[in-house]
């Protein structure tokens, strides 16, 4: 296949043709929307339709269970009623009647997996230019549009992540053109008509930022700023003056005009939106951490952040998360120095690790790529065990998306995502069995009607094939 | 901390030729490469540069210096299918990056070789993940023929090229359309007219029409013509494929190959009687064109219990620099066999895809690709199962000469190992 569509965010090839724009900084109005009052806070638009599909209360037993925050239960139980995890244990846990029960010799149960970076819906497949939705490249910041305009929800990409991967939950960013790309969006991995019945009840947005060569090279070739590393932070920079100007008129009280990327960006300010951010290389992330400070905002996540082993201390102590490959290496100056123990020293030395993907073949196998990085920390003598693993893919990208109350490790009273897997995750030989979330069955390898098929791959060669 | 001289060692020591030494790998789970099961407690023997022995009950030879293989595996090393190694250093960096000549103004005369670099860091870091040789191929440019592939082997030295001029590397389907004018159609006729000139220029003809071609492709091109060299295609839609199996029988001493193939297994019948090999993809799933509608991990184990000859491969799938994902890959092959309605490959039906049958299928299964005796000494010694991601190489051997497994990655890792500065800055550190 040609040049995966994910690397038009990590590697970012960009046609030369779009329009050039004089606005060289500061985020443009999207919309003159009518004046506002403060302490008004306006109802979340485009809210989630969705709700969880009808489920039977079900109970695996005799599993190897791996909780999502570091917890291995051995011939274990799992219960799920009402579509909220019920109860979890060892075998005596007690399995009321009227329970479906699967036995699970031999298998293994996860949280259902959460990927924190993907471009499925708006960098769908096929591939295809009429499709290409995730990159607004008319400005270095726009913080006012939102990535769930742009998310196709019959992207045949979400039935792969589900029935390969075991992923239950995952956030569309947009790309990585862009300063500010502009909001993401958490959803549910459940097919639906609209994008309002894929989103993740009451998830916090997201804001993805970018370093680094992406929004330099883009702007910089259309003769506009930035065309430098010191032009991105300046951007940056003169770009958040703005935002807490905003933010003091619109606390104020008195009459403001609203600005939709103003409105993120304040949002971002009062902590209700968390940082997305793209950046590879260690300096730059030292910047980013100051420049949050300037401004009083805190950053989530660096994403992709090859270099966070060089400065894994200060992501610690920082509290940054840093959601990274396994080993993508070498496509980029800014990815020369990424090394497979990158996750492994993060975890030694007490920081947060996620694995993402930003691509829709390895959103397939995050399972996989955590336990290259694994094994490459054993090897230079990181031990790290199966249980934390685990927490990389689940409980980990939950917390960093601000859903880990609801989501991201098995605990009573949180929804029921799940994957029964049908060995050892982290061996190459591994593949999910049986997903549930909010538990409802949603992909059961043994039934090919329980293998969801999108629209576009109705009526087409090879249509509900095990893929 | 360790200190790894892999760059000096490649520079000095291996700049010439090393007369290779006799070497007993004993104790081991032995697999040949040729799709036959495991041996365990088997003795592999190399001795100048050969394997001459494997198997149980091998006799250790007088002098041999013996590698303990006991909990072990040993294989040959990893033959990779479709690459682009040694053609990128850092692949967005233009002056790195060699894969594509089209604006040379030639096409199939492009001779990949010169452009193979030893000394770019994908030789080091993918040789210690125990790959030894590789298909090295162009990019396509403006035009359907790329040029001329080569195959190398990964060795720390300053020779990488195993065979030049190996394969012609032509492109079809989208691609091909889009190198020649827009349309499939335009394609096949570019095909057509291209091997006609180079026809005419074989003959002398003073009517050579050198509209499409200069001297030199029309050259290479009637290698193709003549079977002399191997003719890889890109290829992905099943309806390519069978056009292709067409176009084939008009220039019937042809040797094509198709490379990607993600739907093969819709058109496996007529792959298996045309007895065109296929050099897949193994994971593609997703419908990334219109022309991979079908597209589905199954391909493979669906074209090989069909008879088609396939290995696996990885065009346009980070082929500069991930080499070390086709262990990954054959290992989710493997896994398929457990997922009900999936067809997967038995393992030793996947390690052979990454070993034996692409050295068979590039006309080196004589030389290369499996421990059997008298084959090169390309052997690995993994810590574990080759296809497992916990699993890694311990011993590589390249033309029975055993390598350096540092790499710039692991002098990152050892300076960064303990992140905080000490008494000095980490530019110290080394």
């Amino acid at each position: 296949m040609a040049i995966s569509k994910a690397w038009r965010s990590a590697y970012l090839v960009l046609p030369l043709a779009l329009a050039a724009c004089s606005n060289a900084e500061g985020p443009k109005s999207a919309s003159s929307a009518p004046a506002a009052k403060a302490a008004e806070k306006p109802p979340v638009p485009f809210p989630s339709t969705y709700k969880a599909y009808p489920g039977v209360a079900t109970a695996i037993r005799n599993v190897t269970i791996y909780d999502g925050e570091g917890g291995k239960i051995d011939n274990g139980v799992v219960f799920m009623s009402g579509g909220k995890i019920s109860s979890v244990g060892g075998p005596d846990t007690a399995i009321p009647a009227d329970t479906l029960v699967v036995d699970g010799s031999g298998k293994y149960v996860t949280p259902g997996i959460i990927d924190i970076h993907s471009h499925l819906g708006d960098y769908p497949t096929p591939s295809v230019e009429a499709h290409s939705d995730g990159n607004e490249a008319t400005s270095p910041t726009t913080p006012e549009v939102w990535a769930e305009h742009s998310v196709w929800p019959q992207d045949p990409g979400f039935s792969r992540a589900l029935a390969n991967g075991g992923i239950t939950s995952l956030q569309i960013l947009p790309g990585s053109a862009n300063l500010m790309g502009g909001r993401s969006v958490v959803l549910k991995n459940v097919y639906a008509r609209t994008i309002q019945g894929m989103k993740f009840p009451d998830a916090p947005y997201g804001l993805k930022m970018a370093c680094g060569e992406n929004p330099k090279r883009v702007y910089g070739s259309k003769g506009r700023m930035p065309s430098t590393r010191m032009g991105n932070i300046a951007v940056n920079r003169q770009t958040w003056i703005k935002a807490q100007e905003y933010k003091k008129r619109r606390d104020s009280g008195k009459e403001y005009t609203r600005d939709l990327g103003m409105e993120t960006l304040a949002g971002v300010l009062d902590g209700d939106i968390s940082i997305q951010n793209h950046c590879y290389r260690a300096d730059e992330m030292a910047l980013v951490l100051d420049m949050a400070k300037e401004f009083g905002y805190k950053v989530s996540t660096f994403h992709h952040a090859v270099e966070s082993y060089k400065i894994a201390d200060l992501l610690r102590d920082n509290g940054v998360c840093s959601a990274v490959w396994a080993d993508w290496w070498g496509f980029k100056m800014e990815a020369y120095d990424a090394i497979p123990e990158n996750a492994a020293i993060l975890h030694n030395t007490g920081a947060c690790v996620i694995i993402h993907s930003d691509d829709e073949n390895q959103i397939q196998r995050l399972n996989q790529e955590a336990a290259k990085a694994q094994a490459d920390g054993r090897r230079m003598g990181i031990n790290i065990s199966d249980a934390e693993v685990i927490k990389w893919l689940t409980y980990n990208p939950a917390k960093a998306m601000g859903i880990s109350d609801k989501t991201g490790s098995l605990k009573v009273g949180k929804m029921a995502d799940l994957v029964l897997w049908n060995g050892n995750p982290l061996s190459v030989y591994a593949r999910p069995d049986k997903v549930w979330i909010d538990g409802a069955l949603m992909f059961d390898a043994s039934d090919p009607k329980m293998r969801p098929v999108s629209d576009f791959e109705l009526g087409q060669p090879g249509e509900g094939d095990v893929k | 901390m360790r200190h790894f001289l892999y760059a000096a060692v490649a520079l000095a020591a291996f700049s010439a030729p090393v007369s290779a030494e006799t070497i007993a790998i004993t104790g081991g789970r032995v697999v040949i490469g040729d799709g036959s099961a495991p041996m365990d407690g088997a003795t592999v023997v190399i001795r100048d540069g050969n394997v001459v022995a494997a198997g149980v009950g091998v006799a250790v030879p007088a002098g041999a210096r013996t590698i303990d293989a006991s909990g072990k595996w040993v294989t040959p090393g990893v033959f990779a299918g479709f690459t682009r190694l040694g053609l990128a250093e850092v692949d967005a960096v233009n002056g790195t990056n060699d894969k594509s000549g089209g604006r040379s103004g030639f096409s199939a005369a492009i001779d990949i070789a010169p452009a193979i670099d030893p000394f770019r860091s994908p030789f080091a870091v993918n040789r210690s993940a125990g790959v030894t040789r590789a298909v090295v191929a162009p990019e396509a440019a403006d035009t359907i023929f790329a040029g001329q592939g080569a195959i190398a082997d990964l060795g720390a030295d300053s020779d990488a090229v195993t065979k030049p001029r190996a394969f012609q590397f032509a492109v079809f389907g989208e691609e091909g359309a889009a190198n020649a004018g827009g349309s499939r159609a335009g394609t096949h006729l570019h095909f057509r007219a291209m091997l006609r000139e180079a026809q005419d220029y074989a003959a002398g003809r003073g009517t050579f029409d050198d509209e499409l071609l200069k001297a030199e492709d029309a050259k290479a091109l009637l290698l193709v013509l003549r079977g002399e060299t191997r003719l890889l295609i890109h290829v992905e839609g099943a309806n390519d494929m069978l056009r292709l199996l067409e176009l084939r029988r008009e220039f019937p001493a042809i040797k094509m190959v198709f490379v990607g193939a993600s739907e093969g297994w819709r058109v496996a019948p007529q792959l298996a009687s045309a007895r065109v090999p296929v050099i897949a993809s193994a994971l593609n799933d997703l419908p990334a064109t219109f022309e991979m509608l079908g597209a589905t991990q199954s391909n493979i184990g669906r074209m090989k219990a069909a008879g088609v000859k396939v290995a696996i491969g990885m065009i346009n799938d980070r082929d500069s620099h991930q080499l070390r994902y086709t262990t990954q890959y054959a290992g989710n092959l493997v896994s398929l066999q457990r997922v009900p309605r999936a067809t997967g490959l038995s393992w030793d039906d996947a390690f052979a895809a990454i070993s034996s049958v692409p050295a068979d299928i590039m006309g080196v299964g004589d030389r290369f690709g499996s421990l059997k005796a008298g084959k090169v000494g390309d052997v690995v010694v993994w810590d574990g199962d080759p296809l497992e991601l916990s699993t890694a190489a311990t011993t590589v051997i390249i033309d029975g000469v055993e390598q350096p497994l540092g790499n710039r990655q692991m002098r990152l890792r050892d300076r960064y190992a303990r992140p905080t500065e000490g008494n000095l800055p980490k530019a110290y550190d080394r």
